[in-house]
């Protein structure tokens, strides 16, 4: 009995594949809550990250904030605000977005910071104006870190998703839950590689991503 | 032309980068801001483009107070280079050039004929129009920087320090590069550097700026050389500026001998002709009136020099064209004493001792201060 024997077991029955328990629905939930968290995040750390870093003020408040952000224990957030509002998408969006801002805005803010001052201050002396120099001049060499944020916040949200099914929303984390609860192993290993492989494909989606959005010009030796 | 009118620069801190700064800086000229690190020259430079704004005091364009447009716009009409290019990495080299008329409102397709013009105008090669910056060199760098500055065609040339992080090799090119295009485009260059020489090279008019910020001298570089104004300019222009005050000079006036010249295949009466009692040693040219070497006249024998036995005549300098400082260091470098001239296509004209350029070194100075007299 190996692991390998539970994901054939699991994956080969044919029952595990249809209806609203099946791995279409469990996947379709899952991926949807993880794109609105991704979502709600990036709205909230890109912006941030862009203006504190192109301005270069509030670096200390921000890892104030994210080294916070980062203690709060997402499964005990969850709980709380369960409590607080009742059932719902809301409670599982909260710990999720907390999770994931702080990387994002981190990395964010430092990637901007990290842009070699010259190409900028030849912007500014060229009569460009703010907003251009930070979309035009600074965001393109700093995309390729800001990608990265994004990344590690997008792989911790979708392992950390699996909460959902704690406040009966679905999504991968109910084969886990009621694996254990039932001490049905087989179902447990399904849903956890369930949930590894789709860390593995968003890796891939955020490599594909940066290929085609990261100058040829910036990307030489990254 | 650009007036900078009792421009004081105080930072918050009280620091006085710049103390009542007054300069009139001519138009199509280049006019150079020198002097050590912490003299403010880089803050009157970024106060021109308003990159820095003025404590006190005005700067007044074509008389116009530069305030009273709009930043941008102001910006846009003065091309500015700065130390290490500063180029867009994520942009093509065309692309970068293309900037300006880009936020200008040019059409794209304008705006990259107009840099594939520049590129050759810069001296770069168009086949590299797509590169990336990453991918050329310091010195192609900042001929792009150069490129970029001039695309909109502004009348004002802002340049800070922009040949400094290259090897002196590519910055005596880049140098050059600048002159010839001065020369042809006639622009208002304002450049900043801590090198002398290179204010010396360049300037049309050169100030000197002294810690604390405050104008030591402002000259065109002769004068600069002959009169500085103070022991601090003089210790800035450093020991030798005597003798690099002699680039000024021109070596026209110098007069040339002709006898102790030997074409190769002279005969002996030839050779015992052309033997002057003040000359110690022949110059031997070659068929093609090239200078080969010097040689005793008693080593030369009729029909048959022996090349490799010749004396090195060292680098010749080119008549009416070099100055007197390179007719005066081909002679202090030859072995014989004597400086070999030559003309535009390298052939020898004349031969001329260190004695005869110490007596037009001392006629060049004496015609300089007459006209220092003169002048005042």
């Amino acid at each position: 009995m190996n692991v390998l024997h539970f994901v054939n077991a699991f994956f080969g029955d044919g029952a595990h594949w249809h209806g609203y328990d099946g791995i279409p629905t469990r996947l379709a939930e899952h991926v949807r809550y993880c794109l609105i968290a991704l979502a709600i995040a990036a709205a909230i750390g890109l912006p941030v990250g862009l203006v504190t870093g192109h301005y270069g003020r509030g670096g200390n408040a921000l890892a104030l904030l994210a080294t916070a952000a980062r203690a709060l224990p997402s499964f005990g957030l969850l709980v709380l605000m369960t409590i607080t509002v009742g059932f719902g998408l809301l409670p599982v969006m909260v710990p999720l977005v907390v999770l994931a801002v702080p990387p994002i805005l981190v990395t964010t803010y430092e990637s901007m910071r990290s842009v070699d001052p010259s190409p900028v201050d030849a912007a500014r002396g060229m009569g460009m104006q703010e907003s251009r120099i930070l979309l035009q001049v600074e965001l393109p060499v700093a995309l390729p870190l800001i990608l990265s944020g994004l990344r590690s916040g997008a792989i911790q949200i979708v392992s950390t998703a699996t909460i959902a099914a704690y406040v009966g929303i679905g999504g991968l984390g109910r084969y886990i839950i009621d694996g254990l609860y039932q001490r049905d192993y087989e179902k447990v290993v399904g849903g956890a590689s369930l949930v590894a492989g789709l860390a593995l494909i968003t890796l891939v989606l955020f490599w594909a991503a940066a290929r085609c959005t990261v100058s040829r010009g910036v990307r030489r030796g990254a | 032309m650009i007036r900078i009118d009792t421009v004081t620069k105080r930072y918050p801190d009280g620091t006085v980068a710049v103390d009542r700064l007054s300069l009139d800086i001519p138009d199509r000229s280049i006019t150079v801001l020198v002097g050590p690190s912490g003299c403010g020259k880089t803050t009157t430079l970024r106060m021109i483009n308003r990159m820095v704004e003025p404590s006190e005091g005005a700067i007044l364009l074509d008389g116009a107070d530069i305030r009273k447009q709009p930043v941008n716009t102001l910006r846009r009409s003065m091309g500015y280079v700065i130390q290490n290019a500063g180029l867009f990495q994520h942009r093509t080299i065309v692309d970068n050039i293309a900037t300006v008329p880009r936020l200008l409102g040019w059409s794209k397709q304008k705006s990259r004929a107009r840099a594939a013009e520049l590129m050759e105008r810069v001296g770069l090669d168009t086949a590299l129009a797509k590169r990336y910056p990453y991918q050329l060199s310091g010195g192609q760098q900042q001929r792009v920087g150069v490129a970029r500055a001039l695309a909109a065609d502004p009348p004002v040339l802002l340049m800070d320090e922009p040949f400094s992080a290259v090897d002196p090799v590519v910055r005596k090119g880049l140098q050059d590069e600048l002159l010839r295009i001065q020369d042809e485009l006639g622009k208002t260059i304002v450049f900043v550097t801590h090198d002398i020489d290179e204010a010396v090279k360049l300037g049309t008019m050169v100030a000197v700026l002294r810690t604390g910020g405050r104008l030591a001298q402002y000259a065109p570089p002769a004068e600069l050389l002959s009169a500085p104004a103070d022991a601090f300019v003089e210790d800035f222009l450093g020991a030798d500026r005597g003798i690099r005050r002699l680039s000024f000079f021109g070596s026209d006036a110098l007069e040339l001998r002709t006898e102790p010249i030997v074409a190769v295949d002279s005969t002996a009466e030839q050779i015992a002709a052309r033997a002057v009692t003040d000359a110690p040693c022949l110059l031997v040219t070659g068929l093609d009136g090239r200078p080969l070497g010097w040689s005793a006249p008693e080593d030369l024998t009729a029909g048959a020099v022996h090349t490799e036995r010749l004396i090195s005549c060292g680098r010749p300098f080119v008549h009416g064209e070099d100055s007197l400082r390179a007719a005066l260091d081909c002679a202090v470098l030859s072995p014989t004493g004597w400086a070999v001239a030559v003309d535009g296509a390298g052939r020898a004209v004349g031969v001329v001792s260190q004695q005869t350029i110490g007596e037009a070194i001392r006629g060049a100075h004496a015609e300089g201060r007459a006209e220092a007299k003169a002048g005042r």
